[in-house]
């Protein structure tokens, strides 16, 4: 309104500034107060989960493993263009930091975590350098090279100070190839791994493609109930929704045991088959510790997650547009396919898209009941984290699904909105 | 319609048909018996078919309600099973013979005694048995450590999620999706994910950050305390923020224009119409708190297993009816807790005037 | 305000909770070892003893194996763990890494005869960081009264048209690998040097290949005797301590085939900076004499690493009929076709090796 006004009579709040400026200022002090209100908790989630993911991004990239047990070798090593052997003022260095390291035996900064952190990038390279380590500080005089040769003769395979070369450096995307099944050869190029070593491409596919099939059974499966729960009267219905919202508030763990019973050998669904003689006592079903009791028991944990949203969406199409079809000469499918399916479609999407997230990033359940063949990416980020103690392979591979479920998240977004999550 | 006009129907000739093949082809009387009870309650409690229905209609009908129930069995007969299976006598995960001719010997409470005996240094000693098994008794510890966890983590979320939603759900919130999304995240973002950035984090890069904790925060209540609440907070933001949704702003404004300060309006206006929604946030973080294992895992010492956390290496390890004794607790907690959260929700909505109640 | 209080009031009750929780008593031995009936024989022979001698109270802890908690413990500088029961290729990787206590073999009790610690142990018992106490055996053994005419050989543990029927395997490339070039006609004294070449790997591999399908998959050491009584599989590979326990404890009918048996070590080792360091020490001096180990296998099928230990082996504790003698994995009679396992094989290889293993069975 101001706008078409003069600018001599300009609309003036009590204390004479101008209406548009204080009412900008109320508006900033406003935000302010709504933002303030959100700050602890932002705070709070940065510090104690945004940091801890960056922390992990960090450790995918930065293995400072090489600088911490040869820092000398490390600096002067980088001087090496990489063709034959380093000069033996180098090698020199290399065997006084090697000598020194096992002297002082400084967590993570022996001669085993540097045999580790190479062995990594050539396999069965390990004792080469622990062995060589006991012996080092006897190597007194030069040629270096020679000296080690004699100790060991893998120290004449060049590849070996290519890689040390290499492993020095505290920024690298060695743990990124090893999480995409590929790996440096003799000069630096990228190539991919033996087909024998190559597990995780194949498993990331695994994991999306049994994390669709969970999704698309959940669908299946969801649908029809989330139809039944929305036309039926509410007093039925909610009686009916305490069967979808007990198993959603049932202990993942409660749920896993109760599959566990259910599927096994000498399992109830075994027993029943048994009993009803559909098979004989002789040829059970494996049905668990395989990608089989993965799939079963997923769909039943993540099924809560899509009758939700399609039945919020389903309760809001009214019955009278199918009869309005109908009445104009639609047959049943026709009706349902042209005017009902369409309208479902938002819950679909949001459905579809939250059980694909939740199922991708799935541990304990393919952990208590996939075997082997039923394991999915998590399962081998955990390994690399517990036992297999490669921590930075582990990072990679948390930040290659990570940036996958970002992803979706995004598009979730875009389609539904956050807002519109709902439980119950 | 009464019973004998509801046996007229096609369904029920459908289902006798039915039930007759299924006897032929199993040749057992007691699956044929479950088979005809299973189908046949959904005939009786739904509504019937409009009388024009034709023929087709009426078996895509039947059918229907037969997937239906197939499907709702499939969700909760898991759950109900074990109930039944943690009263076994014998130390297996399925249906004794005793068991199903309802022998009452094969019945016993000996894995639930077990949950108080495993793991005492005397488990019939008369003297000192109950401090004895609140100190070192394995599953005891766990149900303490994991309520401790829970409402510590259910305090924090609560509070925290609550001030963040009054804020988010403001007209005037400036950057509203980028920060719910944000939020949000740790519902989405995958548990191992979280765990392994917090094993680092709160282990490795904090050490001697926090006074008091020289050593970081893994393996300390407080670190466990920070990951189950920042797993619970995304529950505590939908639910209020849903809360907030239905909520009369206006109502605000006349408290405020009667005197109150923004502290009284909050806790006299605001707080008594949200409070449904908080306690069904409160709740829901508390469950996620109860459930969660994966964090537990990778942070938590020996001392400091919780119940999920006991199960998960008992399944991987030895599996044995305790787990089922301890999982019926937890199905009958979870029962209480949902009833708390449907009643809550059905309040709120009343207070709201959304449903007729 | 009537909520602040109750808020404060939690708050209080919560932080004396805390308090309460974690103060976990000073001074408590932490043991880490492998549980079940093993746990329960050094429960017996050493723990027991131990706590009646010095009245040091010992908090009993199990886990699987492999040295990343220890790891994680030392490199995080909160060791909670203060001795643990760990495989010889494990001590000497956490030994390389400087995780461990270096221990000081002079202060070895001698022998119950007088002979000094360093000649009583037998050799390649003692290492820089760990000390032995037995000798243990990976054996394969099935329910002798579901199959008759049992497996004799490691080659029918492979052959399933002789024995049909599931397999347990222990999940993991070691032992696995050896076992399979046994059944593949490897002579004992020969496998590591195949197993160093990639060509035998390879033939290890194809050789797993042929029961990957009826293969279960277990990973602690109380499992394998379970799947047996429960029927899960018809034979499984084992800790041999863990089936002689449910033979003699239990009375169930199993039988273990010695042929091709891959033994091993287990060793006391002490992380480092472990909070009861020296309570540690003593436990291991003590545990590691002469009639302790001697005690420990009358609980248990596992052989005493000294060889004082040997004559003082008896009958089992609760059942003087079974002698303990033929029941060692060290037994003449069962040493005639068995490898020790190479350590440093599997120092060198266990990453790789797992990778391709995992590999393998994912594929």
């Amino acid at each position: 309104m101001s706008d078409t006004q003069n600018s001599n009579d300009v609309l003036v709040a009590y204390d004479g500034t101008p209406l548009k400026q204080q009412l900008a200022k109320t508006t900033r002090r406003m935000k302010l107060r709504a933002l303030l209100l959100t700050l602890p908790l932002v705070l709070f989630i940065i510090i104690a989960f945004v940091l801890p993911i960056g922390d992990m991004l960090i450790r995918s990239f930065h293995n400072p493993t090489g600088t911490n047990v040869v820092p000398n070798f490390a600096e002067v090593i980088q001087e090496w263009d990489g063709q034959d052997y380093p000069p033996d003022e180098m090698i020199k260095v290399f065997v006084q930091d090697l000598a020194l390291a096992r002297k002082n035996r400084e967590v993570g900064k022996t001669v085993g975590n540097l045999a580790t952190r190479v062995n990594y990038e050539i396999p069965g390279s390990r004792s080469l350098f622990t062995k060589t380590a006991r012996k080092a500080d006897k190597i007194t005089e030069g040629p270096y090279l020679d000296a080690l040769i004699k100790l060991d003769k893998k120290w004449a395979n060049e590849n070996v100070w290519v890689t040390l070369k290499r492993v020095t450096r505290d920024y690298t995307l060695s743990f990124y190839l090893a999480a995409t099944d590929r790996k440096y050869d003799e000069n630096e190029n990228i190539i991919r791994a033996d087909e024998l070593y190559r597990i995780y491409l194949p498993l990331l596919y695994k994991t999306i493609a049994l994390s669709a099939l969970i999704t698309f059974l959940c669908f299946l499966i969801a649908y029809p109930v989330a139809y039944l729960l929305s036309t039926l009267p509410l007093r039925t219905s909610n009686l009916l929704m305490i069967l979808v919202l007990l198993p959603f508030w049932t202990s993942l763990l409660v749920r896993t045991s109760a599959w566990i019973a259910m599927l096994q050998t000498e399992g109830i669904i075994n027993n029943i088959f048994v009993y009803l003689g559909f098979i004989d006592d002789e040829n059970r079903i494996q049905m668990i510790y395989n990608a089989t009791g993965t799939v079963i028991a997923m769909v039943h944990i993540l099924l809560p997650f899509m009758i939700l949203p399609l039945y919020s969406v389903m309760k809001t199409i009214p019955p009278s547009y199918m009869r309005a079809a109908k009445s104009m000469g639609a047959s049943n499918f026709m009706a349902f396919r042209r005017v009902y399916f369409p309208q479902t479609i938002p819950g679909i999407a949001a459905g579809v898209l939250l059980v694909f997230i939740l199922a991708i990033g799935y541990y304990i359940t393919p952990a208590l009941v996939g075997g082997s063949d039923g394991l999915l990416i998590s399962n081998e980020i955990a390994r690399h984290i517990q036992s297999s103690l490669n921590w930075s392979l582990g990072a990679a591979l948390g930040t290659i699904l990570l940036v996958v479920v970002l992803a979706l998240y995004w598009l979730y977004n875009k389609l539904v909105g956050v807002d519109n999550l709902k439980f119950g | 319609m009464t019973a004998s006009q509801r046996v007229k129907t096609p369904g029920f000739q459908a289902l006798v048909v039915a039930t007759i093949i299924f006897a032929l082809f199993t040749q057992s009387v007691g699956g044929t018996i479950g088979f005809f009870i299973l189908f046949g309650i959904p005939l009786f409690a739904m509504t019937p078919l409009p009388p024009y229905a034709s023929r087709g209609e009426r078996i895509w009908h039947y059918a229907f309600l037969a997937t239906c129930t197939l499907i709702f069995l499939f969700l909760i007969l898991p759950i109900l099973i074990i109930i039944p299976l943690s009263f076994n006598t014998e130390p297996y995960f399925s249906f004794t013979e005793g068991m199903i001719a309802l022998d009452p010997e094969a019945y016993s409470t000996r894995w639930y005694a077990d949950i108080f005996r495993f793991g005492m240094t005397a488990p019939d000693a008369v003297e000192g048995w109950w401090e004895d098994m609140w100190e070192n008794a394995t599953w005891i510890r766990a149900f303490r450590n994991s309520f401790f966890l829970a409402i510590a983590s259910t305090i924090l979320a609560t509070t925290l999620g609550t001030l963040a939603a009054l804020g988010l759900s403001r007209p005037e919130m400036p950057f509203r999706s980028a920060i719910t999304s944000l939020l949000i995240s740790p519902m989405i973002v995958p548990l191992v994910i979280t765990a392994t950035g917090m094993f680092f984090f709160y282990g490795g890069t904090m050490q001697g950050v926090i006074p008091g904790y020289p050593d970081g925060l893994a393996k300390t209540y407080l670190g466990l305390v920070l990951a189950h609440t920042t797993l619970g907070v995304p529950f505590v933001i939908i639910t209020v923020t849903a809360t907030l949704s239905g909520f009369d702003r206006s109502l605000i404004r006349a408290s405020q224009s009667l005197g109150a300060s923004g502290f009284t309006t909050f806790f006299k206006v605001v707080m008594p119409l949200i409070l449904p929604g908080m306690i069904s946030g409160a709740l829901f973080a508390f469950s996620t708190s109860l459930d969660e294992v994966v964090a537990v895992i990778f942070m938590a010492d020996v001392d400091q297993r919780t119940i999920p956390r006991q199960m998960f290496s008992g399944l991987r390890e030895q599996i044995s009816p305790t787990i089922l004794a301890v999982a019926t607790i937890l199905v009958i907690m979870s029962i209480i807790l949902l009833t708390t959260v449907e009643l809550l929700r059905r309040r709120s909505e009343r207070l709201r005037g959304l449903s007729p109640g | 305000m009537k909520l602040t209080k109750l808020l404060t009031g939690t708050a209080i009750g919560l932080a004396m909770a805390m308090s309460a929780t974690t103060a976990n008593a000073e001074g408590e031995l932490t043991v880490v070892s492998w549980g079940g009936a093993y746990t329960k024989s050094q429960v017996e022979a050493y723990h027991k003893p131990f706590i009646e001698k010095t009245g040091v109270k010992i908090n009993s802890e199990d886990y699987n194996g492999g040295i990343a908690e220890i790891k994680a413990q030392v490199e995080a500088g909160n060791v909670s763990w203060d001795i643990v029961d760990v495989e010889l290729s494990d001590a000497i990787r956490a030994c390389d890494e400087g995780l461990l206590e270096t221990i000081d073999h002079s202060t070895l009790p001698a022998g119950a005869d007088g002979t000094p610690a360093t000649e009583d142990f037998i050799e390649g018992t003692l290492y820089d960081c760990a000390v032995a106490n037995i000798v243990w055996s990976t054996i394969f053994a099935y329910d002798s009264s579901k199959i008759e005419n049992g497996p004799k050989t490691m080659a029918d543990f492979f052959d399933l048209e002789k024995f049909p029927g599931k397999r347990g395997l222990r999940k993991g490339a070691k032992v696995n690998l050896e076992f399979a070039l046994i059944a593949d006609g490897v002579a004992a004294k020969d496998v590591y040097s195949v197993l160093d070449t990639p060509e035998g790997v390879d033939r290890a591999f194809k050789k797993l290949d042929t029961i990957k399908s009826e293969v279960v998959w277990w990973e602690a050491g109380a499992q394998p005797p379970q799947l047996l009584a429960d029927g899960e599989v018809a034979m499984t590979t084992a800790y041999n301590g863990r089936i002689f326990n449910a033979v003699a404890g239990e009375n169930k009918p199993f039988n273990i085939v010695w042929d091709g048996q891959v033994w091993d070590l287990d060793l006391w080792v002490i992380p480092k900076g472990a909070k009861n360091k020296d309570k540690a020490m003593d436990f291991l001096k003590f545990s590691t004499a002469t009639e302790q180990l001697a005690a420990q296998a009358s609980w248990i099928s596992y052989g005493p690493a000294r060889k004082s230990s040997a004559p003082l082996v008896g009958t089992y504790a609760t059942n003087a009929s079974i002698d303990m003698g033929p029941q060692m994995p060290t037994s003449p009679a069962n040493l005639s076709n068995s490898v020790q396992n190479n350590f440093e094989f599997w120092a060198d290889n266990a990453d790789q090796l797992n990778e391709r293993f995992n590999a393998w069975l994912a594929n």
